[in-house]
């Protein structure tokens, strides 16, 4: 198998018959979530800097009702940012975030409301910082239970706290156990299991799997399907993980440098990648059958290819014309995928948070004196 | 007693882990987190440790840092690094050995910067501490550390907060390999990057273990990684190794269930999306009996069906 040229694939209806077909959201459908020119600047540099980076550089995106989006991408390209704002623990520099049609940074000013949180929950990417090592495992999901009016009475309480362990794969009996006493892929399954005592609409999870064992993971995997199929969640699934991004999602987003470049079916996306990024991201998952193919070179070009912006396939395209100043958008494929592609051409002007493809530093290194005065030493 | 959990170090080992059991002890209940494992890793061997989550490789890297605290207790077993007993070194012996002889990436990596100190002056500490280096000698080689694991050396004045998960997991691999240690240990060391980063960092440790000839002890859940990374692996389940054998041959002919079970639950990138389950629900193994070899090179642990049939 070559994942770097992926075969060309039957058209996706056809091709996902084992499983149920991604769901179409009706046009007129309010989304569960949308997301409109969401911008993120951080603070940096030291107390009395003005320097500032670009972590989100004007996102949009749409998860349909009962749609699973999968957000991957570069690391440091905003992701977890993005999921932040929207969770409202980051206040977005610019930008609207609505919720079943509703402005939520209009009609909760300041900070996310208790309603907000229990149609809203996230899973955060680090299970070991998430968790409060005071706690037992019983305190998490109780509070997050009680909080929400989901509690009940005492023997209600038990038999939801059961249930919401066995669903994630624990045994009950681990409801006693303090998080420094259980490995990394339990504190993940705990941390699952309270955003679920809420039962909200939209769950947003930040590598919920990642330190999972495979066999597991899909336990997981297959269980987010269910809670889509069975109780209409939304999610957006952040992961490096392409493969179950391609299981679960119904739709793949790519973010490089702070903007979405690339968003479509699932399939088709990674078939058919467009932007050079995501060329070069579908390029390097691991393969056993490929070891030790991992070629500097190639590396380089493809990465050259990402950096620089100086030619779109769509470029002389009539159709679809191209755009130096605008992010305009290039459909690839049948529309019936509604994959599209950011134009390649067009360059951002403010430059986005440093990112780990940037391999020529020298900008940053200049701004400081003393790494310029060492590097001339080097 | 049988010749249990077996390993081969192909060639001189210099890591070896004979019988090491290891229990958190509880007020009502105690766990035998790691129960009688063997194995070995030869001079410049990339050997891989997966399996289950919560089945024991995170205490087994902790034991031989001799990092575990109350309430785990190693109850048995024994381990040598480079022919010395690490079990009964001293605290000066100790420190040395921690630093210089053996580093460590944690799972948690992402939570081991220390929050209030910049990325800069944890580094800078490392070689001012453990190597003897002046401020200024140390600083550049920070920041050829953070360009090693392209981080912009700029960011040596940020503080971890500042940085994105896979960014400071990059910067705690820096660390590690700072001291050149002869036995790297990375416990789920890329969990946080997209895979190109995560290819990159991998080829550069594997460069430089080519070049410094060290040896990797390699945890991942990441079965496609390892297998492509590693020499040779082990699969555990439950504390003990069910299966070691040439990460080759355990990729194409698994044997033990539980081995299978993992290769078969990636799904696949490219074709019909087919529904995977993993182990099915309710499948356990207990009781998993010693390894046995069952081709040169490769051990499994025999179901309970062969068991019967042992002395
Ligand atoms: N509190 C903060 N202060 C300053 N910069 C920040 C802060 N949080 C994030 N950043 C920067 O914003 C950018 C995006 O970070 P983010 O954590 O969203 O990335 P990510 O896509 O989730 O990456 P990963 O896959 O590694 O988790 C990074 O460059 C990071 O350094
Ligand atoms: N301090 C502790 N007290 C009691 N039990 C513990 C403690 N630390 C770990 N354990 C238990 O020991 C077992 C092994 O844990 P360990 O962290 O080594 O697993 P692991 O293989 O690294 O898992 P993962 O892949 O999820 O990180 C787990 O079942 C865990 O619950
Ligand atoms: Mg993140
Ligand atoms: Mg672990």
């Amino acid at each position: 198998m070559s994942t770097n040229n992926p075969a060309p694939e039957a058209p996706v209806q056809e091709s996902s018959v084992q499983m149920p077909p991604a769901r179409k959201v009706p046009a007129k459908q309010i989304p569960a979530l949308e997301v409109r020119g969401l911008v993120k600047d951080f603070h940096s540099g030291g107390l009395f800097s003005r320097a500032s980076v670009r972590a989100l550089g004007g996102v949009d995106l749409t998860i349909g009702k009962g749609q699973i989006v999968a957000l991957v991408g570069e690391s440091g390209s905003g992701k977890s940012t993005l999921a932040r704002c929207v969770a409202r623990l980051e206040k977005p520099t610019a930008g609207q975030i609505l919720v079943n049609g509703i402005n939520v940074l209009k009609r909760d000013r300041f900070q996310a409301s208790k309603e907000y949180r229990s149609q809203l929950q996230m899973v955060f990417q680090d299970p070991f910082g998430s968790l409060n090592p005071v706690h037992r495992v019983e305190h998490f999901l109780t509070r997050s239970l009680t909080l929400h009016g989901k509690a009940g009475t005492a023997d209600e309480l038990r038999i939801r706290l059961d249930q919401l362990m066995t669903t994630v794969g624990l045994t009950p009996d681990m409801l006693n156990s303090y998080p420094h006493e259980l490995s990394g892929g339990q504190r993940q399954r705990v941390a699952i299991a309270r955003a679920l005592a809420v039962e909200p609409d939209v769950i947003l999870a930040d590598e919920p799997t990642s330190m999972l064992d495979v066999s597991v993971r899909i336990g997981i995997l297959n269980l987010m399907r269910q809670l889509r199929d069975r109780q209409g969640i939304s999610m957006l699934y952040i992961t490096h993980d392409l493969a179950s991004a391609r299981y679960l999602a119904d739709r793949i987003a790519v973010m490089f440098a702070g903007e979405v470049v690339e968003e479509g079916e699932s399939l088709d996306v990674l078939a058919n990648p467009a932007h050079p990024y995501t060329r070069l991201l579908v390029s390097a998952v691991p393969d056993p059958a490929r070891t030790g193919s991992y070629d500097p070179a190639d590396r380089a070009a493809l990465r050259a290819a990402v950096m620089e912006s100086a030619s779109c396939v769509f470029d002389g395209d009539r159709q679809q014309r191209c755009s130096v100043t605008e992010p305009v958008r290039h459909l690839v494929g049948n529309a019936a995928n509604r994959h599209w592609v950011r134009c390649h051409l067009y360059r951002p002007t403010a430059a986005a948070a440093g990112h780990a493809l940037s391999s020529d530093p020298s900008a940053s290194i200049a701004a400081d004196g003393s790494l310029t005065e060492s590097k001339a030493s080097a | 007693m049988t010749v249990s959990q077996t390993s081969f170090g192909s060639h001189e080992p210099v890591l070896e882990i004979k019988d090491l059991t290891v229990k958190y002890r509880g007020d009502t209940r105690s766990t035998t987190a790691v129960d009688r494992v063997s194995f070995s890793i030869g001079v410049g061997e990339i050997f891989g440790l997966a399996g289950e989550s919560g089945c024991g490789k995170s205490t087994i890297a902790n034991a031989i840092m001799r990092l575990l605290r109350d309430p785990a207790e190693i109850s048995g077993g024994s381990i040598r690094f480079g022919g010395r007993d690490v079990l009964s070194m001293g605290s000066e012996e100790l420190r040395r050995f921690r630093w210089q002889d053996v580093a460590m990436v944690f799972q948690s990596a992402m939570n081991s910067l220390n929050p209030v100190m910049t990325i800069g002056d944890q580094i800078v500490d490392i070689y001012t501490t453990h190597a003897g280096y002046s401020r200024k000698e140390s600083l550049r080689r920070a920041a050829e550390l953070l360009e090693l694991v392209r981080i912009d050396p700029a960011r040596l004045k940020s503080y971890p907060h500042q940085l994105s998960g896979g960014m400071r997991q990059r910067a705690v691999i820096a660390m590690a390999v700072a001291l050149k240690p002869s036995l790297l240990i990375l416990d789920e060391p890329t969990t946080a990057l997209d895979v190109v980063v995560q290819q990159e960092i991998l080829a550069q440790i594997k460069e430089l273990q080519h070049e410094l000839g060290f040896s990797v002890l390699f945890i991942t859940h990441d079965m496609s990684l390892m297998v492509e990374l590693s020499h040779r692996m082990a699969v555990m389940y439950g504390g003990r190794i069910v299966e070691t054998a040439r990460a080759k041959h355990i990729h194409t002919a698994p044997q033990h269930p539980y081995t299978q079970a993992l290769m078969g639950a990636f799904p696949p990138l490219t074709g019909p999306r087919v529904p995977l389950t993993g182990l099915p629900d309710g499948v356990k193994f207990s009781n998993i009996a010693d390894l046995r070899e069952v081709s040169p090179g490769h051990f499994v642990s025999p179901l309970p069906v062969l068991q019967g049939a042992q002395p």
